[in-house]
C-alpha cells in the first residue's frame, strides 16, 4: 500500500508516494540519491546509516520512510553549511580521523548529536557516545581525536560573518 | 640494460645508519636523503580523500547509479552437502519485474568448479546456486524465492576435528589444488588428501637434524594451541556493477585489486584484457578478502551480458559472513627445544586449519622464519569441511601462527627464568626488532613487569609483548603515468585502488616531493583499470610496489620539462632541479622558473610520463616478488577480574617498521586498526557453526562481536625509520605486520595477570574462569 509523505531534507521538502515497507535508508539513497548515508548491516548495529531526524541521531536502516512523514531530516551532505565545512568535518580531515570513510558520514552525524547535548565531554563519554557505530579500519583512535578537536573548536568564540 | 652507481642512506637513523652503494638501473632517479632532509615525504600531509569522505561525495560500489540498472540477488543452497537434481526457474522468469535469471552450472564458463553431473555439488551451506536480476530489490527477493530446486541431501562436516575422523563425510573425493590468488591463499599444489586431510605443506623444507637437535636439549616443551575462525567484517560488503555493452564491460567493484578483477572476468568470459574496465574508486575496507571477482561478480555479469542492462550485486550483511571470506582456524602443536642459556636447538610444528571448502590454512610460516632455529621441521595441514571458502586476512598465515608460537616462546622464558625481551634478544637474528624491543620497553615501562600472578586483589594487572614477522614483498609489475598540463595541472594515473590506508595521499607525496611541489598541487586519479597497472592492495605491497614507479614517472617527466626549459634560462638542462615550486639551475640561483610558469610555456598542452618498478636494488630480479623482513614488536597491558573472567586491555605499544615511513599519521592509522582487530581476535570474535545444522549461527553484527570504540585501549605507536635501499622511495606497507602480534601480546599479558596460561583465542570471560579453577 502506498502513502505519501512529506519530508524535509537538508532544508528542501520532498513529497513522495512511498511503499509502506519502504526503509527511510532506501527513501534517502534510491529516491533521493543522496548516498552518503550507507549501509553497512541492516540491523542497526553498524551505525553507517546514522542520519538526524529533528536533531536527533538514528539509524535510517530500521526508520521506515512513512515515520519521518513530516520531519526535517539532515544527512550528511547537508552538514556543511554555505561551503563552510562543519567543526567535525574539520576534525575528521585534520586528525585523520578515517580511512577507508565507510563509517565516517555516520560517525559525523552521531558526534553532531552528541555535541550538540555535550560541548564539552570528555574522551570517555566520546567513546560511549560513538559506541553505536562501528569502524572496523582506525582502532577509533583518531576518530575520538576528531570528535575533541571539533568539541574545542564549536567552543571557540564564534566569529561574526562580515556583511 | 644500462646501470649505473648510486649511493643512497643505509640502515636506521639513531642505531646504524650510514650510506651503501648499490648498482642500479641507468633511468632510476637520484637517491633521495632521509626523511628530515625531505619536504612533502615523511610529513603527516593531510589525506588528499578526506573532503569527499567527510561530505558524502565519495561513491562506493553500492552508491553507483546507471540508467536502466537492475538489481542482482542470489539464490543460495540451505543445505551443506547436497546434489542439485533440479533446478526450475520458470516462475521466477514469469515474476513481473524480472529481466533475467541465471543457473550455475558445469556449462563452460558458467561454474567455477567441473564434475560430474550439470549443477556443481552443493558443499557449503550459503554457496550461490542461481541469481536474478530485477528491478528493485523487493521484487529480486519474490523471485528468488520462486526458483524450485530439488536437492539430495547428504551428511556434512563442519569441525576441525571431527573432519579429521577417518569415517567422517568427505568434502573433496578426489586431491584438489587451489590457486593463490593475488591476495594469497591457496596452497601448494599436487599434496596428497588422505580423506579431508590435505598435507602436509613444509614450508620451505626442513633444515638441519630434527633428532640430533632435540638430544643436546636441556629443555623440551610441547604445547597444543588453537585459534578460532575470524570473519572479516568490513563494513561495506562484498559486491559489483556489471555493465555489459557488446564491445566491452565496466565493472564497479569494490576491490583490493582491479587488476586481478580484469583478470579473472576476462578470462572467464573469453573476452581480451583490453575490452574489460575495472574500476573502484573508492572501497569500504576489504583487509585481504576482496581481491577477486567474485562469485557475485561472475554472477552479476551472467546476469548484464543476458538482459543488457547494469547489473548491481551487492551481498547484504548476512551472505558477508557466510561467503565473504574468513581467516581459517587452526591446532598447532609445537615441540620444542633450547639450551639452558635460551637458545634454540630444535623445533617441530604440526598445524592443522580449516579454511572450508577452500585450502590455504597453513600457519607454520612465522614460526620456519622469525627465529633462525637450525633444526626445524613444519608440517601443515589444510582440512577441508562444508563450511565457506576462507580469504587472506592481513598477514594471513602469520597471526595464527604468531599465536603459538609467541605463545611458545613466552613460556620457554618463563621455564628458564628469564625475561621475554632478553629471550628474545638472544634467539632474534633481526636488527629491526632489536631496535623495536629496545624503543618499545623504553616507551611502555617493561621494567614495571612483575612476576606472573603477583597481584593479590580481583583485578589483575599483567604485562605481556610479542613480536611478527611479515616479509617485504613487492609486485614488479607496476606502473604509473605522472602528466603535466599547460594550465598547471599534474596529475598521477594507476590502476592501484586505495583500500582505504592512503594510498592516494601518498602518491601525492612522492609525485610532490620530485617535482617540488606540494601534495595538493597533485590529482591523484587511480583505482582504474583505463590507466597503467598497479599493484593489489594486500599483503602489504601496494606502497612498496607503486611509489617507486610514481617517482620514476614523476622523475621522467621533470626530465622532458627542464629540456623544454633550459633554453629559456640560458642553463643547461643537467643543472636544473625543482624544488619549492621552482625549476632553478643548480649554478646559477638567477636562472629559474616557476613549475607552474613552466608548465604554462609547454609546447603541446599535455606532457607524460610512465615509469615502473625497477628490480629491488642488488636485489631480487624480474619476474620474482622481493622478500625482506618488515619487523613488528607489541607490548600489552591487561586488567584481569579473576570473578568474572573480563579482560580489559588497558594500554598497548606498537613498535614497527615500514622502510622509510612516507605519511606517518597515515601509518599510524592503520597500525591502530591493526591493534583493534588484534584485540578483537584475542578477546571477542569468533564464527560459531552449528554442527547439527552446518550453519553459521552468528551471521550479523550484534551476535558476532566487533570491537566498540571503548574497548579500544590507549595505543602508542613507534614507527622506527628503517633504509634498506631497495628502491627509489624505499618505503613498506604497513597492513599486515600491524595486525600480527597483537592477540598473542594480549594472550601473554593475560598470563603475567593471572599465571595460568590459555592456549586457545578468543580468550572469553568463560575461558578465564575454568582456566582459573582449574589451576
Amino acid at each position: 500500500m502506498k502513502k505519501q509523505i512529506t519530508i524535509t531534507i537538508n532544508g528542501e521538502a520532498f513529497t513522495r508516494e512511498v511503499e509502506s515497507r519502504l526503509l527511510l535508508v532506501h527513501f534517502i539513497r534510491d529516491e533521493l540519491g543522496l548516498t552518503g548515508t550507507h549501509i553497512g548491516c541492516d540491523t542497526s548495529n553498524c551505525g553507517a546509516c546514522t542520519i538526524l531526524i529533528d536533531g536527533m541521531s538514528v539509524k535510517s536502516c530500521t526508520t521506515f520512510a512513512v515515520q519521518a512523514d513530516g520531519c526535517e531530516i539532515t544527512t550528511i551532505e547537508g552538514v556543511a553549511q554555505n561551503g563552510q565545512f562543519h567543526a567535525l568535518q574539520e576534525g575528521f580531515k585534520e586528525e585523520h580521523g578515517l580511512q577507508c570513510g565507510f563509517c565516517t558520514p555516520g560517525m559525523i552525524m552521531r558526534s553532531i548529536d552528541m555535541l550538540n547535548k555535550n560541548t564539552n565531554p570528555t574522551e570517555e563519554e566520546i567513546r560511549w557516545g560513538i559506541s553505536g557505530n562501528l569502524c572496523r579500519c582506525t582502532g577509533y583512535v583518531n576518530i575520538v581525536k576528531a570528535i575533541q578537536y571539533a568539541a574545542k573548536k564549536m567552543a571557540e568564540p564564534q566569529e561574526t560573518a562580515e556583511a | 640494460m644500462e646501470e649505473k652507481k648510486l649511493k643512497l642512506p643505509y640502515g636506521i637513523p639513531g642505531h646504524n645508519l650510514t650510506e651503501i652503494e648499490r648498482v642500479v638501473p641507468a633511468d632510476e632517479p637520484p637517491a633521495w636523503p632521509i626523511n628530515d632532509k625531505l619536504k612533502v615525504v615523511g610529513k603527516s600531509v593531510r589525506r588528499t580523500d578526506a573532503l569527499a569522505k567527510v561530505t558524502g561525495a565519495a561513491k562506493y560500489t553500492a552508491d553507483i547509479q546507471l540508467s536502466g540498472m537492475l538489481i542482482g540477488k542470489f539464490l543460495r543452497a540451505p543445505h551443506p552437502n547436497a546434489t542439485i537434481r533440479s533446478i526450475d526457474t520458470s516462475a521466477a522468469e514469469r515474476h513481473p519485474g524480472v529481466y533475467g535469471v541465471h543457473v550455475i552450472t558445469h556449462h563452460k564458463h558458467d561454474g567455477d568448479e567441473s564434475g560430474p553431473g550439470e549443477f556443481p555439488e552443493i558443499k557449503y551451506a550459503g554457496q550461490p546456486v542461481a541469481g536474478v536480476a530485477a528491478v528493485d530489490m523487493p521484487t529480486a527477493i519474490e523471485a528468488v524465492k520462486l526458483i524450485k530446486v530439488i536437492y539430495d541431501t547428504k551428511p556434512f562436516v563442519v569441525d576441525l576435528e571431527e573432519a579429521q575422523k577417518p569415517e567422517s563425510p568427505l568434502v573433496y573425493d578426489a586431491p584438489v589444488d587451489q590457486q593463490e590468488t593475488d591476495g594469497g591463499g591457496g596452497s601448494e599444489s599436487g599434496l596428497g588428501l588422505n580423506g579431508n586431510v590435505r598435507g602436509p605443506s613444509r614450508g620451505g623444507g626442513p633444515r638441519g637434524d630434527l633428532e640430533k637437535g632435540f638430544a643436546g636439549a636441556d629443555i623440551i616443551l610441547e604445547n597444543t594451541y588453537r585459534t578460532q575462525v575470524h570473519t572479516h567484517s568490513s563494513l561495506e560488503t562484498h559486491g559489483c556493477v556489471v555493465d555489459w555493452k557488446p564491445d566491452n564491460i565496466t565493472i564497479y567493484a569494490s576491490t583490493q585489486s582491479t587488476k586481478g578483477v580484469r583478470n579473472e572476468f576476462a578470462n572467464h568470459f573469453n573476452l581480451n584484457k583490453s575490452q574489460v574496465r575495472v574500476i573502484c574508486e573508492f572501497m569500504g575496507g576489504g583487509f585481504g578478502s576482496k581481491h577477486s571477482a567474485g562469485d557475485f561478480g561472475l554472477m552479476a555479469g551472467h546476469l548484464s551480458k543476458k538482459t543488457g542492462r547494469p547489473v548491481k550485486l551487492m551481498l547484504d550483511r548476512q551472505e558477508e559472513h557466510i561467503s565473504g571470506g574468513n581467516r581459517p582456524n587452526s591446532i598447532q602443536y609445537y615441540k620444542l627445544g633450547a639450551k639452558k642459556n635460551g637458545e634454540l636447538v630444535a623445533m617441530y610444528q604440526r598445524s592443522h586449519g580449516t579454511g572450508g571448502v577452500s585450502l590455504g590454512a597453513g600457519v607454520g610460516h612465522i614460526a620456519e622464519a622469525m627465529y633462525t632455529c637450525p633444526n626445524f621441521t613444519t608440517e601443515q595441514y589444510d582440512v577441508l569441511t562444508h563450511a565457506s571458502p576462507g580469504a587472506a586476512w592481513r598477514a594471513p598465515g602469520n597471526v595464527q601462527g604468531a599465536f603459538g608460537l609467541e605463545s611458545l616462546i613466552d613460556e620457554l622464558a618463563e621455564k628458564l627464568g628469564m625475561d621475554p625481551l632478553k629471550l628474545r634478544d638472544k634467539i632474534d637474528p633481526s636488527e629491526i626488532r632489536k631496535v623495536e624491543r629496545k624503543r618499545g620497553a623504553e616507551k611502555f615501562n617493561w621494567a614495571r613487569r612483575k612476576k606472573a600472578n603477583s597481584d593479590t586483589g580481583t583485578v589483575k594487572k599483567g604485562l605481556g609483548m610479542a613480536q611478527g614477522h611479515w616479509p617485504r614483498i613487492v609486485h614488479i609489475d607496476s606502473t604509473a603515468e605522472v602528466r603535466a598540463y599547460r594550465d598547471g595541472g599534474v596529475e598521477v594515473r594507476s590502476s592501484v585502488q586505495d583500500i582505504g590506508t592512503g594510498t592516494k595521499t601518498i602518491m601525492a607525496q612522492v609525485v610532490a616531493e620530485e617535482l617540488g611541489l606540494q601534495a595538493e598541487d597533485i590529482t591523484v586519479s587511480i583505482g582504474d583499470t583505463a590507466f597503467p597497472d598497479g599493484p593489489s592492495s594486500g599483503g602489504s605491497i601496494a606502497t612498496g610496489s607503486i611509489t617507486p614507479a610514481a617517482r620514476s614517472a614523476a622523475y621522467q617527466l621533470k626530465l622532458k620539462l627542464f629540456d623544454q626549459v633550459a633554453k629559456n634560462l640560458g642553463a643547461d638542462a643537467s643543472d636544473l632541479v625543482a624544488e619549492n615550486g621552482q625549476i632553478v639551475s643548480k649554478k646559477d640561483a638567477a636562472k629559474k622558473v616557476p613549475f607552474k610558469e613552466a608548465l604554462r610555456k609547454m609546447r603541446y598542452e599535455q606532457i607524460s610520463a610512465s615509469g615502473s618498478r625497477a628490480d629491488d636494488y642488488e636485489g631480487f630480479a624480474y619476474g620474482t616478488i622481493a622478500h625482506g623482513e618488515l619487523g613488528s614488536v607489541q607490548f600489552a597491558e591487561v586488567s584481569v577480574d579473576t570473578e568474572t573472567g573480563f579482560i580489559q586491555v588497558d594500554k598497548i605499544v606498537a613498535a614497527h617498521s615500514c622502510g622509510r615511513p612516507l605519511n606517518p599519521k597515515q601509518i599510524e592509522s592503520q597500525i591502530n586498526g591493526g591493534v583493534i582487530q588484534g584485540i578483537a581476535y584475542a578477546l571477542y570474535e569468533d564464527r560459531i557453526m552449528d554442527k547439527a545444522t552446518g550453519q553459521q549461527v552468528n551471521k550479523n553484527l550484534h551476535q558476532y562481536k566487533l570491537p566498540m570504540s571503548f574497548e579500544t585501549p590507549e595505543i602508542e605507536n613507534i614507527i622506527v625509520e628503517e633504509y634498506p635501499a631497495r628502491s627509489n622511495t624505499d618505503a613498506y606497507g604497513i597492513g599486515e605486520p600491524a595486525n600480527i602480534s597483537t592477540a598473542v601480546a594480549v594472550a601473554n599479558a593475560v598470563y603475567n595477570a593471572i599465571g595460568v596460561r590459555i592456549k586457545e583465542l578468543p580468550i572469553t570471560p568463560a575461558k578465564v574462569l575454568a582456566a582459573l579453577n582449574k589451576a
